[in-house]
């Protein structure tokens, strides 16, 4: 079974499926299933994939069509990730702005800030960076003390960023900052401005992770300037804006990460087949654990997707408020389990050998997956937010 | 493909839940645990009579209401938040599947309209040494005798077995399984209920010694028809459970939120937090596993039995980690008799048993999928 493509859709569907099938060749159909939304292998083949996307009109595919968007609705935003997923294309680059600013902007943003950046995020003209964490402010992300101080015509910004996921390759950051200097103020006081990178006073230097890669980089703002308009949602909503934008979730991204994974399970019980530890009790067990795992996540997507897809079911409000909030405790814990067995499935060469194959393939899975329970709210964090707001536990 | 439900059937969820709140409270669990027959007639009889739920899913023409799986999941769902002891799996779901799957249009015409009435009981007697269903298992033997067959053997955890006025036996001929139709009780028929732990849940060994039996279908399909049988079996058993786990989260967190500790709700403290959120997500995703099995059952798509294998397991395991939490949760009550909490733990064992282990699901689906 698959999703359910109402009749009204299907021609769109084949249109994503023909010009995928047309563009994705040469030097991008062999970085097939390349980097993810944290991962920034073969960043140049995906810079140029993307603005192929862009010239084809598949991005921002529900933003309006006066920011250069298409205009479409949930459906076909949902069957295109479907298809993109299955196409195994290259995983885009710019998905901080596409994904989170971008709708924040267009439920915050002023005109002006929509007309200044929205397209220039669909023509792959300019990527973005998120400026929230701070050394001080993880899990506690109102605890931030990067203060912006305005002047006549703009913020004059000082303060640390961190964990900023391919802040390296940003040319602006959305910066949750201090406005109010009153620390007791914690969710009052905070806005968010958009800074530009390219500037004396903003310093972007890259952190080299446990697999020794640079997704992330720490941000230092040292009287970094950005024009007094450049405040999203207004002073001191930095918090409710902040909320909204972590919000943004799509049910349309479950798909592609769950198709992801199903594609390493399935390779990983090829791999055990031709090594013949497939016939291993205990691994043979494990790989239909795994294989259990990527399936029961797949028919909640299938869930939450027709329930957003399906007017009546959204008013009773049945599958999605509980499978969204944990799907991403599911699977950060599902892939990290499927990373220590893609380590028992390879064996020696995965950790001591490797090089370029698909033992190495598996060492980064193993590595990789451990940063997943904790970007993005740590596993403790969504543990507290389906506690408290789904099961209604008290806070105290 | 139905993965969420319709209006049409959660109406059929209300009147079901109104059904169960009158006549399956705790209360009348506890009392049918201790009764000889293990659920209450009466019920029954109310249950066919005021919802059809026996008929759902049999044709109209046999005096059903021409449903489907998806409908029956949806009653399945419900009787298992209650622990409801009436035999809705032997004879509303395996009994009535077996007869419309086995292409004999004779023994459909002759038992359904009965089944759909709930005036008869049935079952279905498959295992013997293992609680898995397996064709190489099957050693219950029978001989032709003129127009009748001769049974003899022993079938083991037979759902209902003692209470059951039919029995749809697979036994072995000639030609290889097949299925044998007895009308209970009979000559030649021994039924010994079994000392079980889920009181909730009856079973008995049924020993046939030249038992007078009815081939239903043709000679030798007998298997053709289980296999797809049992995919609905334990599809069905997926949907109970998550109606029961979801019960079970449900009053735990409604305890944790009022019970005091310390001067404030154990519920406030992350150590139980933090357990409460994994249970929501296990038992979401059990729901999603249950719902796509029975949306692929109802369909009848290629991966049913994948699907329904990986709901068995999934759902089992949900279900026992989740009732095993919450008599942890509960601190010395949940360890009494009187609490509720252990008849939800015992039915979580008791159906992680039934139509085989995890373990043993894990590995069909091994070879459904191609690991060999």
């Amino acid at each position: 079974m698959d999703i359910d493509i109402a009749p009204e859709h299907t021609d769109f569907r084949d249109e994503v499926r023909t010009w995928l099938s047309e563009h994705l060749a040469g030097e991008f159909a062999e970085h097939r299933g390349i980097g993810s939304p944290t991962d920034d292998a073969a960043w140049d083949v995906r810079v140029e994939w993307e603005r192929e996307l862009s010239a084809g009109n598949w991005l921002g595919l529900t933003w309006p069509r006066e920011y250069g968007g298409r205009g479409l609705g949930m459906a076909e935003e949902i069957i295109f990730e479907y298809e993109y997923a299955r196409s195994a294309a290259p995983a885009r680059v710019n998905t901080q702005a596409l994904d989170l600013l971008g709708p924040t902007l267009l439920a915050f943003g002023t005109e002006e800030h929509k007309q200044r950046f929205l397209p220039k995020i669909l023509a792959v003209e300019e990527m973005w960076g998120q400026g929230f964490s701070e050394p001080g402010a993880g899990s506690d992300l109102a605890a931030v003390r990067t203060k912006a101080v305005a002047d006549d015509d703009s913020w004059h910004i000082d303060g640390q960023k961190v964990w900023t996921t391919f802040g390296h390759h940003a040319d602006w950051l959305y910066v949750l900052c201090r406005t109010d200097p009153d620390v007791a103020l914690r969710h009052r006081g905070l806005s968010l401005l958009l800074v530009e990178v390219h500037q004396p006073g903003v310093d972007v230097r890259p952190i080299e992770n446990l697999a020794r890669s640079t997704e992330f980089s720490e941000c230092f703002f040292n009287d970094a300037r950005t024009p007094a308009d450049m405040v999203v949602g207004g002073v001191g909503n930095g918090w409710r804006v902040v909320m909204a934008t972590l919000g943004m979730e799509r049910g349309s991204a479950l798909m592609p990460m769950q198709l992801a994974m199903q594609r390493e399970v399935t390779d990983m019980i090829d791999a055990a087949k031709t090594s013949g530890i497939v016939d291993d009790p205990l691994i043979r067990q494990r790989l239909v654990d795994a294989y259990i795992g990527v399936n029961v996540m797949r028919s909640s997507n299938l869930r939450v997707v027709a329930d957003l897809l399906d007017d009546t079911a959204a008013e009773r409000g049945t599958a999605t408020t509980a499978s969204a909030n944990g799907s991403k405790l599911f699977a950060s814990l599902h892939h990290q389990l499927m990373g220590e067995l893609a380590l028992d499935v390879y064996g020696a060469e995965a950790v001591y050998g490797a090089g370029d194959g698909p033992a190495a393939a598996a060492r980064k899975l193993f590595l990789l997956s451990r940063a997943e329970t904790i970007y993005g709210g740590t596993s403790e964090i969504q543990r507290n937010i389906i506690a408290e707001r789904v099961l209604g536990l008290p806070r105290v | 493909m139905a993965l969420i439900t319709t209006d049409e059937q959660e109406a059929l969820r209300d009147v079901m839940r109104a059904f169960l709140r009158k006549y399956s409270a705790e209360a009348d669990v506890r009392a049918q645990m201790d009764s000889d027959r293990g659920f209450d007639v009466q019920a029954w009889e109310t249950a066919a009579e005021q919802i059809g739920m026996q008929a759902l899913a049999i044709p109209e023409e046999l005096g059903g209401a021409g449903y489907g799986f998806d409908e029956l999941a949806v009653v399945l769902e419900e009787a298992g938040r209650t622990l409801f002891t009436g035999p809705v799996l032997p004879s509303v779901v395996l009994a009535p599947a077996v007869l419309l799957l086995s292409g004999d249009t004779g023994a459909r015409e002759r038992y359904l309209p009965s089944l759909a009435d709930g005036s008869r009981i049935a079952t279905v007697a498959v295992s013997e040494d293992t609680a898995m269903w397996s064709e190489t298992d099957i050693t219950v033997s029978a001989t032709r005798d003129g127009d009748d067959w001769l049974l003899t053997g022993t079938k083991r955890y037979v759902l209902s077995g003692a209470q059951a006025d039919l029995v749809l036996v697979a036994a072995r001929t000639g030609a290889g399984v097949s299925l044998f139709a007895i009308e209970s009780p009979a000559t030649g028929l021994t039924i010994e209920p079994l000392p079980v732990m889920d009181l909730t849940r009856r079973l008995a060994s049924l020993t046939f010694d030249r038992c007078r039996a009815v081939l239903i279908g043709e000679d030798g399909t007998g298997w053709i028809t289980l296999s797809q049988v049992f995919d609905q079996a334990i599809a069905a058993l997926a949907c109970e459970q998550v109606g029961a786990a979801a019960a079970v989260l449900e009053f735990t967190v409604d305890y944790l939120k009022v019970r005091q500790q310390f001067g404030r709700p154990i519920g406030s403290f992350q150590a139980i937090k933090h357990r409460c959120a994994d249970m929501l997500v296990e038992l979401e995703s059990a729901r999603s596993a249950a719902a796509y099995a029975s949306a692929a059952i109802a369909a009848g798509a290629d991966d049913a039995s994948v699907a329904a294998s990986i709901a068995k397991v999934y759902c089992s395991q949900a279900f026992y980690h989740i009732a095993a939490e919450s008599i942890q949760m509960h601190g010395g009550i949940g360890f009494t008799w009187e609490h509720p909490a252990h008849l939800y733990f015992k039915r979580a064992k008791s159906g992680e048993v039934l139509f085989g282990s995890p373990a043993s699901h894990r590995e069909r689906i091994a070879q459904l999928i191609g690991m060999n």
